[in-house]
């Protein structure tokens, strides 16, 4: 840990920890759609399976995307500062995460709306492929704001940070650093196919549940190497080791629930593992937000970056309303969705060829 | 080119782009819910169908403003990051609250709407799509308050200690009198593109009808209606357009009067003192701006009114202003922002003046301006007609011919308001400069120190390939529907069996 500028005022604390909810909710609930996505070429072998496996998430993926842009969004609006650098800092690998999101975006809503076998081939792979390139690079950043990104001022601007390399791209590929791309990847291919079992029936329900067992020995494997490496290395403290215990408790517990066909509770557990992990990551990154500032006179944290007080009461006030009701109608929407899907239940298509 | 200028040309290039989905989305989206409304109240299948068609085409639009507004809201960081760190504390909170209010609101009820024909009961299902398109449109008085206070940054001063701005007054910031004449613009123009398109695909098949070989009962009289109905709404959105645009000239001659005088082309001070300026209609003047344009077509005493609302009142020129600026007078004196930021200002357009590449200059580029102005209002004015040309056509149940002519109106209805929508939105963010936030920070003080112009021009090209590319996929889907017509409906029924098959899957 850093000394402070100055110190954090409440509300600068409790902004920092609601950035941290947000990516938590993004992780949990994008991360699961994610590895749906990756998993359509390889589990669906018939097109009414590729179908079950596309509508399971086909209501709730483009909600699920709301908390990243939130958490951008607040990002911005609490920290300009946090925001500013980090986005112009890791200026491709944010790239390489649109282009992701675009194509996956659109697999998603363009797949259905034509027969044709290359078409819709062509579509699940970008689904797939968007999904995997977004979880990898952001499992690259998140073990880089671990390992700490080094800042510097701008030239003739003491105010603007900037990262310390002119472009900062290939110092993110440590063994580290992949590490977390990989580990990323292979969490979000548990929690999705966890996801899919419990969504689904018959044949995709099979094969979901059973790469479900081999993948969460990937997950419990990987993930157990990254969180050592990272408390001995960079280390969240003492609160960091408890954190790490939990993760480990609900991988292994959701690895062990959907072997016994309890998906409803593998699910929870793959979820409060993510979030753990999260929660872990942000307790390093307090705070500093994952920058390093060494090199700078006045370290960059989150006094220096935040809004002013007036601007984070206001968004206080619209968090204490919103969220809730937010949180309300999409479990609504869930809850509607709640139904198990198979292939019987897949409509035979009546679309003219035009 | 300097990291700047493509920047520039990058947020244009994604901007333009994306906003071609956007009219079409917030217009439509509220039309797909008034059909479906009609005929949840009359239970008319007239109306469930023309639901389901409009639906499709409003869907495969949908996708793709998804997408692409991923990118607006991570570029400003990006590209513009000194911009986002200075005016984070007032700009970063409309943006956080377009996501927590609009966006979750219209993504995760158009998933229940895509998905819940035979999930939900009917009054629900219809709730689902009316708060989808409420979150639409909620999300665009956000966005637009952002843009708008980059016009006129009210509600804040500079903070000189943590050299930024600091938000003094959210309330000025969304009640932004800039803000609140572009959003009720930019929804009738919404509005416009949405009724040009319905008399476009409607008009099309209306016109085919006669020629099919098994017509389908009822599509004639579907068609017919949606064809009279878009032309009325392109009619009355313009009508309403034409009035706000008509505020926003008064409001931008008091807030940005160099953007007035870049849009007229005016150099020198006109009316005023019993005098009147002039509106050109057509002028010929030097590419590059650098001289006054010599009138072919003008209109006495227009301008006059259309800045101020006084057929006498005086428009200020560009050499006065330039001349005014250089001797240290700000763009709003009232303005709290401005007048704090007034000292440090100074010194960043010395410097910016001192650099030979910056090519500093107090107006912006002048033949954009006059031209997209015009060309903005021209292609308003064309699909207006078009909408009382077809209105004419239909009098007394007539059925239009399938005629060339036809069907090249068919094509212009939808296309001159969108496009007329593009060159609206590059007049005034181009009238703008050389300032991103107006009389505050240059445009070329706020880009990101920190990424070099090789990157720029790598993701710029990037984006303008992929985004050519999905348009391909995206007309080829569009012209797909459209051609398909009408669907054969049914009565939607809640399904019980958790083994039958569902009405509507993906």
């Amino acid at each position: 840990m850093q000394l402070l500028a100055t110190n954090p005022s409440a509300l600068q604390i409790l902004w920092f920890a609601l950035v941290c909810v947000l990516w938590i909710g993004y992780l949990v609930l994008e991360g699961f759609d994610y590895g749906v996505a990756m998993l359509i070429p390889f589990l669906g072998k018939t097109e009414k399976e590729k179908r079950v496996i596309v509508n399971t998430i086909g209501p709730v993926w483009d909600g699920n995307q709301v908390w990243l842009l939130t958490a951008g969004g607040a990002t911005f609006a609490a920290f300009p500062g946090w925001y500013a650098t980090l986005f112009s800092g890791l200026y491709l690998p944010l790239f390489l995460i649109l282009v992701g999101l675009i194509i996956r975006g659109v697999s998603f809503e363009y797949r259905a709306k034509n027969p044709d076998t290359r078409w819709r081939n062509t579509f699940d792979w970008m689904a797939s492929i968007g999904s995997f390139i977004v979880a990898l690079v952001f499992g690259v950043g998140f073990a880089n704001f671990i390992i700490g990104l080094p800042v510097v001022t701008a030239t003739g601007n003491a105010s603007l940070y900037v990262l310390d390399g002119k472009p900062y791209f290939w110092q993110l590929f440590s063994p580290f650093g992949l590490l977390g791309g990989i580990v990323l990847v292979v969490l979000f291919l548990f929690h999705g196919s966890i996801y899919l079992a419990l969504k689904t029936k018959g044949t995709v329900h099979d094969k979901a549940a059973a790469f479900a067992q081999k993948v969460g020995l990937g997950a419990i494997a990987g993930g157990a190497i990254y969180l050592i490496w990272f408390q001995i290395a960079y280390s969240a403290g003492v609160l960091g080791w408890l954190l790490l215990v939990l993760a480990a408790v609900g991988l292994v517990g959701a690895w062990w629930f959907v072997r016994a066909g309890r998906e409803g509770l593998a699910f929870i557990c793959s979820a409060a593992a993510t979030a753990f992990v999260a929660v872990m990551i942000f307790v390093r990154m307090f705070p500093n937000m994952g920058f390093n500032s060494a090199k700078v006179t006045t370290p960059l944290d989150i006094t220096v970056a935040a809004s002013s007080e007036s601007t984070l009461v206001l968004m206080t006030v619209a968090a204490v309303i919103f969220v809730p009701i937010v949180l309300t109608y999409t479990a609504w929407n869930y809850k509607v969705f709640s139904k198990r899907l198979g292939t019987v239940n897949m409509p035979d298509e009546e679309l003219a060829k035009a | 080119m300097n990291a700047e200028t493509i920047a520039r040309w990058q947020f244009g290039i994604t901007t333009v782009y994306h906003f071609f989905f956007v009219p079409v989305t917030l217009a439509l989206s509220i039309i797909t819910a008034i059909l479906q409304t009609l005929w949840y109240r009359s239970g008319d299948l007239k109306f469930l169908k023309l639901t389901k068609f409009y639906g499709k085409l409003f869907l495969i639009n949908f996708a793709m403003g998804v997408v692409t507004g991923i990118v607006q809201e991570f570029q400003f960081g990006m590209n513009w990051s000194e911009y986002s760190r200075f005016v984070g504390d007032i700009f970063g909170a409309p943006l956080a609250l377009e996501a927590l209010l609009a966006f979750f609101l219209e993504s995760t009820f158009i998933g229940m709407w895509i998905f819940g024909w035979d999930r939900l009961p009917k009054k629900l299902h219809l709730t689902a799509l009316w708060l989808a398109a409420i979150g639409t449109n909620l999300s665009a008085i956000f966005i637009l308050a952002a843009n708008a206070w980059m016009q006129n940054p009210v509600g804040a001063v500079y903070d000189p200690v943590l050299n930024r701005a600091h938000m003094t007054d959210f309330a000025a910031v969304v009640l932004n009198p800039v803000a609140i004449v572009t959003f009720t613009h930019v929804i009738a123009s919404a509005w416009m593109t949405v009724g040009g398109l319905i008399v476009a695909v409607s008009g099309w098949h209306l016109a085919k009808l006669p020629q099919a070989k098994k017509p389908r009962a009822g599509d004639a009289a579907a068609h017919r209606w949606a064809t009279r109905f878009g032309a009325i709404v392109l009619l009355v959105a313009g009508l309403v357009v034409i009035i706000t645009g008509d505020f926003q000239g008064k409001i931008m001659t008091s807030v940005q009067p160099m953007k007035m005088a870049a849009a007229e082309a005016l150099y020198t001070t006109e009316g005023g003192n019993g005098t009147c300026a002039n509106f050109s209609v057509l002028t010929i003047g030097s590419l590059d701006g650098k001289t006054p344009a010599q009138p072919i077509i003008s209109v006495p005493c227009v301008l006059s009114f259309l800045a101020t609302g006084d057929f006498n009142g005086k428009v200020e020129g560009i050499t006065d202003l330039t001349k005014a600026y250089d001797g240290g007078a700000l763009i709003t004196p009232t303005n709290a922002l401005q007048t704090s930021t007034a000292d440090t200002l100074k010194a960043k357009i010395a410097a910016l003046k001192a650099d030979p590449n910056s090519g500093w200059d107090w107006s912006p580029n002048i033949p954009t301006s006059y031209w997209t102005f015009r060309i903005m209002m021209g292609l308003g004015f064309l699909a207006m007609a078009i909408g009382a040309y077809v209105l004419w056509v239909l009098r007394k149940g007539a059925t239009p011919k399938d005629t060339g002519l036809w069907r090249a109106m068919l094509w212009v209805a939808p296309l001159a308001p969108l496009f007329g929508i593009s060159f609206g939105w590059i007049f005034t963010e181009v009238g703008r400069q050389p300032w991103i936030v107006n009389g505050v920070l240059p445009t070329a003080s706020a880009v990101s120190p920190g990424v070099s112009a090789i990157e720029v021009l790598i993701t710029c090209v990037g984006y303008t390939l992929l985004y050519g590319l999905l348009a391909v996929v995206e007309l080829g889907l569009f012209n797909k529907y459209v051609r398909l017509g009408l669907p054969v409906v049914e009565e939607p029924k809640v399904l019980t069996d958790d083994d039958a098959p569902l009405s509507f899957a993906y």
